[in-house]
């Protein structure tokens, strides 16, 4: 007698499904990363880590970990106090500023990148005075910050909000009947309820904060040693015929994703039980 | 156990309150006097507004007009997390990423440093509490380990723990068994004969409510149906609603609650 799980599918159906599901992840996920790092290891070892001792890749890294720097956590308060209002109280114009939130995700980064131009370049609305001013946003650090912290807006926001609309006010109107400040009731109540939702949220931005192409691109003004971020620097030895350098600081971008990813596994892992507790029971 | 009202301090005095949702009236001008110590059971079917008064007390929700005095005093005007109103939540809300002890504790925890008591008479407290409701050594446990009995007695024990002026209870028995019901019902007037504690009790149950308090409370639609001793409700019904929710006994006032079709965890 051949009995199967109530909600299980044929097996041969299931033998497809986990053929497909692994040889796409192969195709499209693994051995594009395989490549990466054959790449940058076709000359050895020594030449690769020699690549990423030249002071431009130096510099490239150095500004990427920088701009994340300066964006993960901004983005991650941005994004707390958003999706607390949307979440925890009722105001006019919450609906807007939703859709506001996800504008950053439906916009070509290329016009993000674009928009800072306008406004702060020196043709710009602000150029003039930012010039007599002396200071510089288009072409240097606060113009690629800006342009990061625009393109990873949503991550953070994104994660959270559906997570605390479904956790609802219950908490916070229980820990305000029993004599809680504001504050107190955000720091000891919906902080720890969503720290999962925002680790993860943190992360996700924080790989995009330092993968982002596109936007930082156009404001970055491609100055090797100051302003080129690893991708940026990536693509400018890849043009120069510098494969093993290109692929070289590709692996340590994809080597920071993997070890984000790592990351996030362990403390999931480690902390299961608390996250099981943490959901709606 | 029929108590003349007049050897009360009046405590509790509500005056005219309405509130409305989006133009959808829940409260519809509703008066109430409770003296101070009673054990006030507001009943009606799913919808009544009960909930909605009972977070107006609480401070949780604001009425469009009429007055709550409390004391004395205008309780519209105190902040929620100044009126010490023992809130237990239809849905208890406990903290769920913290333990029975915390929960209990936290009401303690987050006063003002100079009114907080020290970490040794809080955990003394904490312990007292766990006996009262007795989940003696169960303090260690989260939320979510825990039987929906013992998680009401927890939220109970939680509101409890600031020393309340009045308690008020949202259908704090209404996801647990007939039996448990009963056990927790008895448990419930007893310890509100020793605490004292003004007291709003909101039930479904009839049955539960005629059991339990000192006074009822009958809601339908916003408004106050009747509202007397259970002897004197019993005795004599106001109007034809009241006659037929007294016939009809619990469970089947209207709608059943959101929690008894399953949404609610048991
Ligand atoms: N936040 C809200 N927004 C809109 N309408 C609401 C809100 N809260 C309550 N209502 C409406 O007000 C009316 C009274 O609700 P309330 O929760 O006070 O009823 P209840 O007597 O507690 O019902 P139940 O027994 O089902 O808990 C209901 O019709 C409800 O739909
Ligand atoms: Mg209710």
């Amino acid at each position: 007698m051949k009995r199967r799980y109530p909600t299980q599918d044929h097996p041969l159906l299931r033998l497809l499904l986990t053929v497909i599901a692994v040889s796409v992840i192969g195709l499209f996920l693994l051995l594009p990363l395989a490549t990466v790092f054959s790449q940058a290891l076709s000359k050895g070892v020594v030449a690769a880590l020699e690549a990423l001792k030249e002071p431009d890749a130096r510099s490239a890294i150095w500004l990427t970990l920088l701009v994340a720097a300066i964006a993960v956590p901004l983005n991650a308060v941005f994004g707390v106090a958003a999706s607390w209002a949307i979440a925890k109280f009722d105001f006019r114009g919450k609906q807007f500023l939703t859709t506001l939130i996800d504008l950053p995700f439906s916009i070509s980064p290329v016009v993000s990148g674009l928009i800072y131009v306008l406004i702060f370049g020196l043709q710009g609305w602000f150029g003039e005075s930012l010039r007599d001013a002396n200071i510089k946003i288009i072409f240097a650090l606060p113009g690629i910050v800006l342009a990061t912290v625009f393109v990873t807006f949503p991550f953070v926001a994104r994660e959270l909000i559906p997570l605390m609309v479904d956790q609802g006010r219950d908490e916070e109107e229980a820990a305000t009947s029993l004599g809680a400040s504001g504050w107190q009731t955000f720091l000891r109540v919906t902080l720890p309820n969503i720290k999962w939702g925002l680790l993860y949220g943190v992360l996700l931005c924080n790989a995009r904060a330092m993968g982002e192409f596109g936007a930082v691109s156009v404001v970055s003004g491609h100055i090797r040693g100051l302003t080129n971020t690893m991708p940026l620097h990536v693509e400018v030895l890849y043009n120069d015929y510098q494969y093993v350098g290109a692929f070289a600081i590709a692996s340590v971008l994809a080597l920071l994703a993997i070890v984000t990813l790592v990351l996030k596994s362990l403390l999931e892992w480690h902390f299961a039980d608390e996250i099981a507790a943490t959901h709606r029971h | 156990m029929e108590k003349d009202l007049t050897e009360f301090v009046m405590s509790l005095v509500v005056d005219s309150v309405a509130k409305n949702f989006e133009r959808f009236p829940a409260l519809n001008g509703v008066s109430l006097t409770v003296p101070q110590g009673a054990f006030l059971a507001l009943v009606g079917p799913s919808g009544s507004g009960k909930t909605t008064l009972l977070r107006i007390l609480g401070g949780l929700e604001f009425p469009d007009s009429g007055t709550v005095r409390f004391a004395d005093i205008n309780w519209l005007e105190v902040p929620a997390r100044q009126r010490r109103a023992g809130f237990v939540f239809q849905q208890y809300a406990l903290f769920k990423h913290m333990t029975v002890e915390k929960n209990i504790a936290f009401g303690l925890t987050v006063r003002p440093r100079h009114e907080r008591p020290a970490k040794k008479e809080i955990h003394r407290r904490v312990e007292e509490l766990l006996a009262l409701v007795q989940l003696e050594g169960l303090g260690k446990r989260y939320p979510n380990q825990l039987s929906g009995g013992q998680r009401q007695r927890v939220a109970l024990a939680r509101a409890l723990a600031i020393e309340p002026r009045m308690l008020l209870l949202d259908e704090p028995f209404g996801a647990l068994d007939a039996k448990v019901r009963k056990e927790l019902r008895v448990w419930l007037r007893a310890l509100h004969e020793k605490m004292g504690i003004t007291t709003v009790f909101v039930t479904h149950d009839q049955e539960e409510a005629f059991a339990l308090a000192d006074l009822v409370a009958i809601m339908n639609k916003g408004r106050i149906e009747q509202y007397g001793t259970p002897a004197d409700v019993r005795r004599s019904p106001k109007t034809p609603f009241v006659a037929e929710f007294l016939e009809t006994g619990p469970q089947r006032n209207g709608l059943l609650p959101p929690h008894a079709v399953g949404s609610h965890p048991a």
